[in-house]
């Protein structure tokens, strides 16, 4: 059959045979025994091929589809003006997306399901045959091309003038260097992460207070088997970085049954009267551990499910966190508020590189 | 001199006027010439791919619109728009003027959904042309270099997805970012520098999303827009794959015509998964950042959830036993974090190179440009399943703790169980499609032999009843005998007398593959078949 790789051909008769590839078929197993391709099955017409009423019909569903599509632009457009949603009533704006949704859905569907309709039912049912051709080219374009760098190097010496190259070589690695240091300046200059990282708004004698209100704690508020979100009492006051100290400075606080906690021998005096503070950034991947189960005193970090006991200092009883919530050493003051003993001893949240 | 040209001025067509009006200033009927009738082969899992990229011109059309009401700041506002429940709540100019987009500007809901069901699907839809040109072999020469290209688009568009889902600056977002920044602390050596440049200073600081903002309207988009077209030019240059069958070989293309029939049908596509998007998005709620609030580092509700493309990552994360960090070198060394990025990292290049490790294995170089049914590939079909395994088993993860509590479990259980799919399920996996696989073709060589069931049953004057077996058509025949095994390589020394540890590695991969193989009927065993009295 005539084949032009251009304009396909009409599929008129079988083409069995393929030109032997000259490339190394490796492990493949050529049967000798195999199957010969048939060749193309008989064309099947369509209804709308033989039947000038279903052809009529297919017709006039797709314009149909068209015209569907304009009722929906339109409707689309009535929408946005009969559905405001400037009452501050969420209602509206539910409706005004529904209906504005819903015109611009028919408006797309129509033409794109008219279109394809068209396509399978009255465009031309024809399928046309392309010959593939080897993807690296004839061998003549591909020595043509190999003389092109051949030529290219000879003519320039690239390969011949070696010191020239190389120096050039190494001009090009070193050029993007000063567009690489130049990113440095996406952090402060003056700042060292690793200080920052090892200190918290904590300092000794700050009140511990509600988040978000910033109201003072009385450890006489603090009653048995309760939780308290807190914060340092005056972040709340913070002109800038609040929430960059809030993310390190968030702390929960609990109290238990004095009998229940099992403190380690230098920490005996971090707590008042089975009340402790602990780091609430998980030291995994930083997430607030937010959910404390009051009858098993364990705290659970939602991301990633690690879960710390706070009878037993905070260490992690299950998931990928390793070290225990570090704790905030707290005290009682004169007024009988909740205020930090000193900053945490360690940094708090995630590990980092040259934390030790 | 008077000759007969004097080319009287003809009347002609406003398209055809048009038509040379503009080719006489660029050339392009060669261009047409070349493209216009392409045989364009035809099947339904090539629209995975179109899908894919139609999402992605919808997720453009959409992102457009909103960069114009979108203000990526985040300088402190107090909120003082529609919604009521947040009014005089602090929060970023980006929180706020995303809220504006869903309750003071007409439409802005139905568009900012319609981005991230489109961005959604749009990484579904590469995610499933993945599958599709992996289970059928569409990767092999001379489709390698595309694979890898496809790899970087599905990469670039998780990119895409996770910086825009930080955009907000909700208190989702703001914790998947928290997790990131605490992910990124993990590196050895760098991390905390890299943290550290990336939110400029400290974690959340006030830069990032203006920052996530350059990346996600800017320069992920310009790398997506030139790989897609890298990755379509290359598949006009090698042509589509198609399926055996009839009349199809693996010298030509069969197909409608790009014009005008393909790009009908195409076109409409397009139009159908825009319509399809903005279906959705008219009825379904997505992201509802109004029920989150502003990020706050303190508070996070139970049951949150990443898009999905991002579960994988997270559920690894969550997937590792405690105790997996250590201080060594008076260093911190966290393998809670690194073992999974690792374990991510080994799988991606193993699925990357995966092309190359086949065709090294085959030794094949010849083009292949008929796709493979998955059951005639029976290994490259298990692995593919085992694959599947481990990142769905990783996925799960991510709802660990919506699958303990929707179903009555316990975390533990439900993690313990978990990390066995993840490690265990992809062996299991294997085995079993490959031996589904080898079951399939056992079967299309039955009915090639003995043709299908035909469902008429005869009885014979002895009494006995059969079911009259009907053979197959030479059409049906072909589309089950048309495709090619391989054998295990055979080692033998090279031309200096020694068998190399790459021979070796070779031959012992290559009898993975091929040991187990079922070679398709020929027409020897057929006509000796027909022998038999059945």
């Amino acid at each position: 059959m005539a084949q032009d790789d251009h304009s396909g051909t009409e599929i008129a008769a079988a083409d069995s045979s393929h030109a032997a590839p000259a490339a190394s078929p490796g492990t493949a197993l050529i049967a000798q025994d195999a199957f010969e391709n048939p060749g193309f099955p008989p064309h099947r017409p369509r209804v709308t091929d033989e039947d000038p009423k279903r052809e009529k019909r297919a017709q006039r569903t797709v314009y149909t589809l068209f015209y569907l599509s304009i009722v929906g632009s339109v409707w689309a457009i009535a929408a946005y003006m009969l559905f405001p949603m400037e009452s501050n009533n969420v209602g509206d704006v539910r409706l005004n997306n529904l209906f504005i949704g819903l015109g611009a859905t028919l408006a797309l569907l129509g033409i794109g399901f008219g279109a394809v309709h068209w396509a399978k039912s009255l465009m031309y049912d024809v399928e046309l045959v392309d010959e593939r051709h080897p993807i690296g080219g004839s061998p003549e374009t591909q020595a043509a091309a190999v003389k092109v760098f051949q030529d290219a190097d000879r003519e320039s010496g690239f390969s011949r003038r070696a010191v020239i190259r190389n120096s050039l070589i190494g001009a090009l690695l070193v050029f993007p260097l000063p567009a690489v240091v130049l990113f440095r300046g996406l952090a402060p200059q003056d700042q060292n992460p690793i200080e920052l990282l090892s200190h918290t708004m904590w300092k000794k004698g700050t009140r511990l207070a509600l988040d978000p209100s910033g109201a003072p704690i009385k450890a006489s508020d603090v009653t048995m088997g309760s939780a308290f979100h807190v914060i340092p009492e005056g972040l709340q006051d913070l002109e800038h970085g609040k929430l960059d100290e809030k993310a390190k400075a968030a702390v929960l606080l609990m109290r238990l049954d004095p009998k229940d906690l099992n403190e380690l021998p230098e920490r005996k005096d971090w707590s008042y009267d089975g009340i402790v503070a602990y780091s609430k950034i998980c030291t995994h991947v930083g997430c607030p551990v937010a959910l404390y189960e009051q009858h098993t005193h364990h705290l659970l970090c939602p991301c990633h499910q690690s879960q710390f006991d706070v009878s037993n200092h905070c260490e992690v009883i299950f998931g990928p966190a390793k070290r225990p919530l570090p704790q905030l050493p707290i005290a009682v003051d004169d007024e009988g508020y909740l205020i930090a003993q000193s900053d945490f001893t360690e940094p708090v949240g995630p590990s980092f590189w040259e934390r030790h | 001199m008077s000759t007969a040209t004097t080319n009287a001025p003809q009347k002609r067509s406003f398209t055809a006027a048009a038509s040379v009006y503009v080719n006489e200033r660029t050339s392009i009927a060669g261009f047409v010439k070349e493209l216009g009738r392409k045989a364009f082969p035809d099947h339904w899992s090539f629209l995975l791919g179109e899908v894919a990229l139609f999402a992605f011109v919808v997720v453009l059309i959409s992102g457009t619109f909103l960069t114009f009401f979108f203000q990526a700041s985040m300088a402190e506002v107090h909120y003082n728009g529609s919604y009521v429940p947040l009014k005089g709540v602090e929060m970023s100019v980006a929180m706020a003027s995303t809220l504006d987009i869903s309750f003071d500007i007409r439409g802005g809901l139905f568009v900012r959904q319609m981005h991230h069901w489109a961005a959604l699907l749009f990484v579904a839809a590469i995610g499933l042309h993945m599958l599709r040109i992996f289970f059928t072999g569409a990767f092999r020469k001379p489709r390698e270099l595309n694979w890898v290209i496809g790899f970087v688009l599905f990469i670039l568009a998780m990119a895409e997805g996770f910086t825009g889902y930080s955009l907000p600056d909700d208190l989702l977002s703001g914790n998947g970012l928290a997790i990131i920044n605490g992910m990124i602390k993990g590196f050895p050596l760098v991390g905390t520098w890299m943290s550290f440049l990336l939110f400029g200073g400290e974690f959340p600081g006030t830069d990032i999303v203006g920052r996530l903002y350059t990346l996600h309207i800017l320069l992920l988009p310009a790398l997506v827009v030139a790989f897609v077209a890298l990755h379509l030019v290359f598949v006009v240059v090698h042509k589509h794959t198609q399926y055996a069958g009839p009349g199809k070989t693996p010298g030509n293309a069969v197909g409608p015509p790009i014009l005008p029939v393909y790009a009908a049908k195409a076109g409409g596509f397009f139009f159908i998964v825009f319509g399809v998007l903005a279906l959705i998005a008219s009825l379904f709620t997505i992201n509802p950042i109004w029920n989150y609030g502003p990020y706050d580092p303190s508070p996070v509700s139970a049951g949150t959830q990443p898009d999905w493309y991002i579960g994988f990552a997270d559920g690894a994360l969550r997937l590792i036993p405690p105790g997996w960090e250590f201080v060594w070198l008076d260093r911190t060394w966290s393998f809670n974090i690194l073992v999974p990025i690792i374990a991510i990292g080994v799988f991606i290049v193993l699925a990357l190179m995966y092309p190359f490790i086949e065709a090294w294995v085959k030794g094949d170089k010849r083009e292949h440009h008929i796709a493979d049914r998955p059951r005639n590939a029976p290994t490259r079909t298990a692995i593919g399943a085992a694959g599947v395994t481990f990142y769905a088993g990783l996925w799960a993860a991510a709802s660990s703790d919506l699958l303990a509590t929707h179903f009555s479990l316990t975390m533990e259980g439900v993690i313990h169980a978990l990390q066995a799919v993840v490690i265990l399920g992809p062996f299991v996996a294997y085995f079993i499609t490959k031996r589904v696989c080898i079951a399939l073709q056992k079967k299309d060589r039955e009915i090639v032999l003995h043709g299908f069931e035909s469902g008429r049953i005869v009885k014979l004057p002895g009494g006995e009843f059969i079911e009259v077996h009907e053979p197959l058509d030479e059409y049906e025949r072909w589309r089950l005998v048309s495709f090619e095994t391989y054998e295990p390589l055979m080692l033998r020394p090279n031309s200096r007398g020694k068998i190399t540890f790459g021979q070796r590695l070779r031959a012992g991969m290559s009898r993975w593959f091929f040991e187990d193989r079922i070679a398709p009927v020929t027409k020897g065993e057929l006509e000796a078949g027909h022998g038999e009295h059945h």
